[in-house]
């Protein structure tokens, strides 16, 4: 069963604002073709204001497609048009505490039915912009498409590359045999091969300036500043261990498996290297994941 | 919480009779079977008595025909590489699109290697074209894989018929029976089947423990080398605890075959009756005259699975799904589209596998439940109406597809 968190379930048990909205003057019906799932969002508009005065939504989808149509109808209630449409589908995840990488693409959809409603009552055509493709990398939610595209734009021919350029393959690494496929696919088609180079190897950890529990102190140090912005959503990180220049740390709440998670940590590691004036890697564990999945019964 | 478990297509519990026989196989009978001394030979003598109780109910001739394995997966792989390895000049190989992916994704790898793959296409109700089949056969075909029953219909593919054909024509003939064996009779010694599949685990046995049932006389290549163990066509020390275990299982699988057949067969034509009357716009999939006794996969319209298997696992009932949303990969369920079922169909097929354990007032309670799950997820469905389905479903709801 899915790493669902009590946020999700909750919505998809009780649904809110569920079912047809007779005098809705904005409807957007989008589907998403990775999994079948179809919405459609009715939104009533004052026309005076241009707030939604009420957001009610009809899903074909699995639980968390209905729940992630639950959140969104009950964010923009009573938004302005203009506000609802900076709403991204993270902020759907984050409203429910997160979502599996394979179920962020039910965000997607609530932030694409959104768009699609509000172009229809502008009366406008909406299109959707995105293609999405097979999930490669789970730890980081990274799909074939964005991999392949990355690769053709920036002409990689490594794992490593793509490691640095996307991400994707930077966590548990069993999705490699998948990411050197795409690699030779598209090496193919300019007309090289693929070979294999060894991803490089973690540099022994070298002794610096600063003594171990000096190290230490300030990571915490940075951990705790960063701390309070993250638990405003909904998420927290700790510090799980220190092996020479690699931080590991644990993302809890709405930031587990959070799509954002990537920039939040590049951000805090940026941050950490300033502060301790060497080189490290923030590598985020999955415990925090563990910890939920070893909490329900 | 007890729970009404309707999922043995995907795992069954153990039964206690043969937990309790394997257990003295962790602990005084720890012996290695092929040890000379006593703690050895008395495990290996239980070994000898399981490969029997298989033998039995495989209808196998040799016991020496029985090989253990880790799971049904394992079994697969070596019986379709052993015949490439056994006929390197053959580069093509033949299957169902409803094979499970232990075959599936088996046959991908080869083709990226060079191997010729033919999947034969089903009808509605996924039954194969045998004039397509015949076609196909040829001096080129190194082994067809076919498996016995689907695992999420639970229909049946005429593999006996499909071997002779497969054996008249020279090539090689594989079966993943993992569904299949313990819920209907088989007698492999009077068919020209080559080699079959089984899992433990489908038939009440322990999880880690399979078998490949290799004909006497079809030329083999190992998997695994190393030791002498399974005849050096399985090399490593076997797993005694499970394979004493999964000896006791197949007696027992034996011993309730005719239960399987009536009792189980009735209460799953009652719960798929009882489902079918009360909700509209629901259809049973697969080839229903022609299926294993215990299953019933029924497709509800509009709405999806596992939406339905979240509701019904508040009211303590295990099921399984088609829907795209419940595997790992978010692929919909290959064999619903192989067979041609809608798109608003397929994804909310719920597949319900009884057991010898399943009882009538667990089937009453589901067919109570149920009706009241779809309605409930019908209500939020943009394809239904006020009653029933809005009056052209996919003209009324027809979204942009990203």
């Amino acid at each position: 069963m899915w790493d669902y968190s009590d946020k999700v379930k909750e919505h998809f048990f009780q649904p809110r604002n569920a079912g047809p909205l007779a005098d809705a003057n904005a409807v957007g019906d989008v589907g998403s073709i990775s999994c079948g799932d179809a919405l459609r969002l009715m939104l009533k508009v004052d026309p005076e204001t241009e707030t939604i005065q009420q957001a009610q939504f009809q899903t074909f989808g699995c639980g968390s497609a209905i729940a992630s149509s639950s959140a969104l109808t009950e964010i923009i209630k009573g938004m302005k048009l203009d506000d609802a449409l900076k709403v991204s589908n993270q902020d759907i995840a984050d409203y429910l505490d997160g979502l599996p990488p394979e179920k962020m693409h039910c965000s997607v959809m609530g932030r694409e039915a959104l768009q699609a409603a509000i172009a229809n009552y502008r009366g406008e055509e909406w299109s959707d912009d995105h293609e999405e493709g097979a999930l490669i990398c789970k730890c980081f939610a990274i799909d074939a498409v964005l991999i392949e595209d990355t690769v053709r734009a920036n002409n990689l021919s490594t794992m490593e590359d793509v490691i640095n350029y996307t991400k994707a393959g930077g966590g548990c690494a069993s999705c490699h045999e998948g990411i050197e496929e795409i690699l030779a696919k598209v090496l193919a088609e300019r007309g090289e091969s693929f070979k294999p180079v060894p991803v490089k190897a973690k540099e022994a950890p070298k002794p610096g300036k600063l003594t171990n529990l000096e190290r230490i102190r300030r990571i915490e140090a940075v951990l705790e500043s960063v701390r309070p912005q993250l638990q405003r959503d909904h998420g927290d990180i700790e510090l799980v261990d220190v092996d020479g220049k690699t931080v590991y740390v644990s993302m809890t709440g709405a930031c587990a498996g959070c799509q954002m998670e990537a920039l939040t940590l590049q951000g805090i590691q940026a941050k950490l290297m300033e502060e301790l004036g060497e080189l490290v890697k923030l590598v985020p564990t999955r415990a925090g994941s563990l910890a939920r999945a070893t909490s329900q019964p | 919480m007890q729970g009404i478990y309707l999922d043995n297509n995907a795992t069954t519990r153990v039964d206690p009779a043969v937990v309790e026989a394997m257990l003295p196989y962790f602990t005084e009978q720890f012996g290695n079977p092929s040890s000379l001394h006593s703690f050895g030979n008395k495990v290996g003598l239980a070994v000898k008595k399981a490969r029997m109780q298989v033998q039995e109910l495989l209808g196998a001739e040799h016991e020496s025909e029985i090989i253990f394995t880790s799971c049904g997966t394992e079994s697969d792989s070596t019986a379709i590489l052993s015949a490439l390895k056994a006929n390197p000049e053959r580069r093509e190989i033949i299957t169902t699109v409803l094979e499970h992916p232990a075959i599936l994704s088996l046959y991908s790898q080869l083709e990226k290697e060079g191997y010729a793959a033919h999947y034969l296409k089903v009808d509605g109700k996924g039954r194969v074209d045998m004039d397509e089949y015949k076609r196909r056969l040829s001096d080129k075909v190194a082994v067809v894989s076919v498996m016995w029953a689907n695992n999420e219909t639970g229909s049946f593919f005429p593999v006996l018929e499909m071997a002779e054909l497969a054996n008249a024509a020279g090539v090689m003939f594989h079966t993943d029976a993992v569904q299949a064996v313990g819920k209907v009779p088989i007698d492999l010694k009077s068919s020209k089947i080559d080699m079959l599949s089984l899992s433990g685990h489908k038939l009440h046995a322990p999880k880690g423990i399979g078998v490949l049932y290799l004909k006497r006389g079809v030329r083999f290549r190992p998997l695994l080398r190393g030791g002498h163990q399974e005849r050096g066509r399985r090399a490593g020390t076997e797993n005694t605890a499970s394979i004493v275990a999964l000896g006791k299982a197949c007696e027992m699988a034996l011993a309730a075959m005719q239960h399987e057949n009536t009792e189980v067969r009735r209460l799953r034509d009652k719960l798929e009756a009882g489902i079918l009357a009360r909700v509209p716009h629901a259809f049973a999939t697969g080839d229903v005259t022609n299926r294993l006794p215990n299953t019933s996969n029924i497709a509800f319209e509009y709405i999806e699975g596992e939406a339905i298997l979240l509701l019904l696992n508040k009211f303590g009932i295990a099921a399984s799904s088609g829907s795209a949303c419940t595997s790992g990969s978010l692929e919909p369920s290959h064999v619903m589209r192989a067979m041609g079922i809608p798109y608003t169909a397929a994804h909310g097929t719920t597949r319900f596998s009884l057991s010898r354990y399943t009882t009538e007032d667990e089937i009453d309670r589901v067919i109570q439940v149920v009706p009241e799950i779809v309605a409930q997820l019908r209500k939020l469905s943009p394809y239904w109406g006020e009653n029933g389905p809005s009056a052209e479903p996919e003209k009324d709801f027809a979204p942009v597809y990203a």
